[in-house]
């Protein structure tokens, strides 16, 4: 009885600190001094960037079963899930920044942008659509679960990364702290995971035989 | 400190920023070499520096109030400041975005080459706080420039445009 409580608080106050470290950065983003001045395409093409940033924190915690109710296949098919969100989320961000300048949107796709952030953008964005289509197809590529597994984490690093240098290098409707915050703890949990899963828990597979 | 006259610095910051770009601008051959020898050389279109612009921007006395965008127009080779040119300016301010027409005006230059216009603040646009100003009135080589501002709070930025003649 006492263990099962404990569980259960501890269980709750992992999903209140993602939930809080996931909505803080923003909510306070939806107080910016700058919205007001902005129409409703360039607002809802920056509140996707700034959702699709903190469901990159979440996203590596659902398959490494970190969440309670994320353990095991459950994890892996609201990772699914939530992958597809993200795509959706760079989507609408792409789009939402091309009805409001398509000058600059198209600038920065074509990397003659004089912003430096923008070749970070265009890095994530079309690291999240290699994914896509890596687990779209996954099937016809007929490729080792292995090697399919290893190009993923690879192109997730690079999208997780990209998308951070982004962030950090942007001026707009996040506020600086929480977004440095958000940003440190998508990197931790990529990093964390892709230890745990590629190389801390491979070896205490390797381990156990010969230890018993 | 935002009515310090045309800088040594601002001038050292936009070579830099000419520098910069240089890939690009090259290309588009907006660097005269043998005038670059002769004397004071061109002012390059910086990168990205045309968007969202609005031919023919209205002259106006000011657009709102509390920023400034300031400036110095010569005349390339000789330096020689030019009185009567049309700048055009617009950007991304507290009133609106950068397409929009309130935040779009021309001013005419003094007889020491200067310009101002007094306009709402300018905030970040698309990641940057920044401006944009455009000479493209034919008697000289158009350049379109896009002053970043060091940071969001100045009240203040300026770009200065060496000329050439067409």
């Amino acid at each position: 009885m006492g263990s099962s409580s404990r569980g259960w608080i501890r269980a709750s106050l992992a999903w209140s600190g993602v939930a809080a470290v996931t909505i803080v950065p923003v909510g306070i983003a939806a107080f910016s001094p700058y919205l007001p001045s902005r129409n409703m395409p360039y607002i809802i093409g920056g509140f996707a960037g700034i959702v699709g940033l903190s469901l990159l924190f979440v996203q590596p915690l659902l398959p490494a079963g970190y969440l309670a109710g994320s353990e095991g296949p459950a994890g892996r098919r609201w990772h699914r899930w939530l992958g597809g969100t993200i795509v959706v989320t760079v989507a609408l961000h792409v789009g939402g920044l091309y009805l409001a300048s398509p000058d600059d949107t198209v600038d920065a796709l074509l990397l003659v942008s004089p912003t430096p952030f923008s070749v970070y953008g265009v890095t994530a964005m079309w690291g999240v659509v290699a994914t896509a289509v890596l687990v779209l197809s996954r099937r016809r590529l007929g490729l080792r679960y292995s090697v399919w597994r290893l190009i993923h984490n690879g192109l997730a690093a690079i999208v997780v990364f990209a998308t951070v240098i982004h962030a950090l290098q942007i001026e707009g409707a996040m506020e600086p702290v929480s977004k440095w915050m958000l940003c440190l703890a998508a990197l931790a949990a990529t990093g964390v995971v892709l230890l745990d899963l590629r190389v801390v828990r491979p070896f205490r597979a390797l381990r156990k035989p010969s230890m018993d | 400190m935002t009515d310090a006259p045309l800088s040594r610095r601002s001038l050292l910051v936009a070579t830099a920023g000419v520098a910069g770009t240089a890939l690009l601008s090259r290309p588009l051959g907006l660097v005269a070499p043998v005038m670059a020898a002769a004397g004071l050389a061109p002012t390059a279109t910086m990168r990205g520096g045309a968007n969202n612009y609005r031919p023919n921007a209205p002259m106006v006395d000011r657009l709102g109030s509390g920023f400034f965008v300031r400036g110095k127009v010569l005349r390339a080779g000789d330096g020689a400041p030019l009185r009567g040119v049309r700048i055009q300016i617009w950007a991304a301010t507290v009133l609106g975005g950068e397409p929009d027409p309130v935040n779009h005006g021309s001013v005419l230059t003094r007889a020491d080459g200067s310009f101002e216009l007094e306009m709402a603040q300018i905030v970040p646009n698309f990641g940057q706080p920044h401006a944009h100003l455009a000479y493209d009135d034919g008697a000289f080589q158009t350049v379109f420039l896009r002053p970043v501002m060091p940071s969001a709070r100045d009240t203040s930025v300026s770009a200065d445009f060496v000329l050439a003649p067409t």
